[in-house]
């Protein structure tokens, strides 16, 4: 099993080196966090404003995308169907995936952690954060994945979902209303969560909402699986 | 006889539409076998449920032994070729191989000799998305050769390919027959099944209307049984296949006016005209 997984892992690497669609996901947003925290001081702005703001748009975005244009890309190239038939179990092909996808965005998030200046115990907890909702964006990523037979159907199931995730909680902070609905998405809640990483305070709605939208992507996930297998 | 696969009325069907109608066949282990129709007749159907990709409406498939449905253990002992290539195509060829040896636990030499038998050891840090159809073709069958496998599934193997190429491939699959592989490839082209194959079934709307050798099937169907024969001057002669023909073809002989001589059997394709009343396109 480790074998498989080890090697679907390699092939993932080796993949998203060449494949700049999926690499800019992973470097976009912290590579724009450390310029805008860099370039961009504003009186009374709280320190590490944009690297939160974009920590919670990467989480909604980055792992989301990846995860769904690597499966529907394998799915449309047929390239999924050779490995299952090579012995490559579902399961085991999903965890390389995921597993790469997970450790490269959190890669990522380090990088914003750091343009944030979290240090120690806070970057731990920033982190922490940022692994559980990378770990949602990527049920929800490999969910579109299945459900879509081709890269062109993945992307149009996946851009109003991420657009949702990702832009929910910079939008929240302008309308009360949207902040009302906003606070059902879990990117929603890791950005709140992000902004009180020094006071360590995670309240019962934070951690409800982010178990309650990673339970549903499990059962979207499960449904797009049983409907229309990986292969 | 040892049989590598075995099918027992298989039938398959998509909604209304019945696309395998009962399909009983036997592949000896070691031969090199060939399932011929034109597009739509039900060969890659066929291939799927004896893969385990599709499960069939109805009958019984073994493969090595197993149940078709149930085929998870014996993945690792095929190897297949499918009508679309199924290639990483940012990997180099070394990269696509190497991705399977790991999952076969097949040595880095294999790689190597995959590469070296299929031509493409000097192309090996191509990109695949890269390489000609002939060379996708080849690292697809260096892919299928990793894990040395007891059965090779090979979906239209030459389609699109140039003669060269073609033949080249006809060469690396009988090395795989003669290291003891089995050979279940499909195709429309029938000089090929003619030239390759130990034995051959016609699949016609998903019904198998003809097997055998592809010899012994097209003697069955020579109706004719004359003798074309073509003299140094251009004339065209045709003479009934029995001792009548004897004294002329002396004659032509001793006067050395005969250049070549032919029985009258059909072709594969014309046993299929005459079967199914279908053009083999």
């Amino acid at each position: 099993m480790m074998t498989n997984i080890a090697a679907v892992f390699w092939k993932q690497i080796k993949d998203t080196l060449k494949n700049k669609e999926t690499l800019i996901q992973f470097v976009m947003f912290p590579l724009m966090a450390v310029i805008m925290e860099k370039a961009i001081k504003v009186d009374g702005l709280p320190s590490g404003y944009f690297a939160n703001m974009f920590s919670a748009m990467y989480v909604g975005m980055a792992p989301l995308v990846s995860v769904a244009a690597v499966i529907a890309e394998e799915k449309e190239k047929n390239t999924l169907r050779v490995l299952m038939m090579s012995g490559v179990k579902p399961g085991e092909y999903l965890l390389g995936v995921g597993c790469y996808i997970w450790l490269a965005c959190m890669v990522g998030a380090l990088v914003l952690g750091m343009a944030g200046n979290y240090q120690g115990g806070s970057l731990a907890v920033f982190l922490g954060i940022m692994a559980v909702g990378i770990l949602t964006s990527l049920l929800i990523g490999a969910a579109i994945g299945t459900l879509s037979r081709n890269q062109m159907m993945a992307t149009s199931l996946m851009v109003p979902v991420m657009l949702i995730f990702a832009f929910l909680p910079m939008l929240a902070g302008f309308n009360e209303t949207i902040q009302k609905v906003a606070r059902f998405a879990y990117s929603q809640q890791v950005g709140i969560l992000l902004g009180r990483v020094g006071a360590f305070r995670i309240g019962f709605e934070n951690i409800f909402v982010i178990a309650v939208n990673m339970l549903a992507a499990l059962l979207v996930f499960r449904y797009a699986y049983k409907k229309c297998g990986l292969a | 006889m040892e049989y590598a696969i075995e099918m027992e009325h298989i039938v398959q069907k998509f909604g209304e539409k019945e696309v395998l109608r009962g399909i009983d066949l036997k592949v000896t282990r070691g031969e090199i076998f060939g399932l011929l129709g034109p597009s739509g007749a039900g060969k890659t159907t066929l291939i799927k449920i004896l893969t385990g990709q599709l499960e069939q409406t109805g009958g019984n498939a073994l493969l090595l032994g197993r149940n078709t449905r149930k085929i998870q253990e014996v993945h690792q002992r095929l190897g297949m070729m499918m009508d679309q290539f199924g290639l990483y195509e940012r990997l180099s060829c070394y990269d696509n191989l190497k991705l399977f040896a790991k999952i076969y636990g097949a040595e880095e030499k294999r790689i190597k000799m995959a590469l070296e038998k299929t031509g493409l050891f000097e192309d090996r840090k191509c990109m695949a998305a890269k390489l000609s159809k002939g060379m996708r073709s080849r690292l697809s069958l260096a892919r299928a050769f990793l894990s040395e496998p007891e059965v090779l599934f090979l979906d239209e193997p030459t389609t699109g390919l140039d003669p060269a190429t073609a033949a080249e491939i006809h060469k690396l699959i009988r090395e795989e027959q003669r290291r003891g592989a089995t050979v279940f490839l499909t195709t429309h082209n029938m000089e090929e099944a003619y030239k390759l194959c130990d034995h051959v079934a016609l699949l016609n709307e998903g019904n198998i209307v003809e097997y055998g050798e592809p010899e012994e099937v097209c003697r069955r169907y020579n109706h004719q049984k004359k003798l074309q024969i073509r003299l140094y001057d251009g004339e065209l002669v045709e003479l009934p296949n029995d001792r009548r023909a004897a004294e002329i073809l002396k004659d032509y002989l001793e006067k050395e006016k005969l250049e070549t001589i032919h029985s009258t059997e059909p072709s594969l394709e014309t046993v299929f005209m005459e079967l199914t009343g279908r053009r083999f396109v």
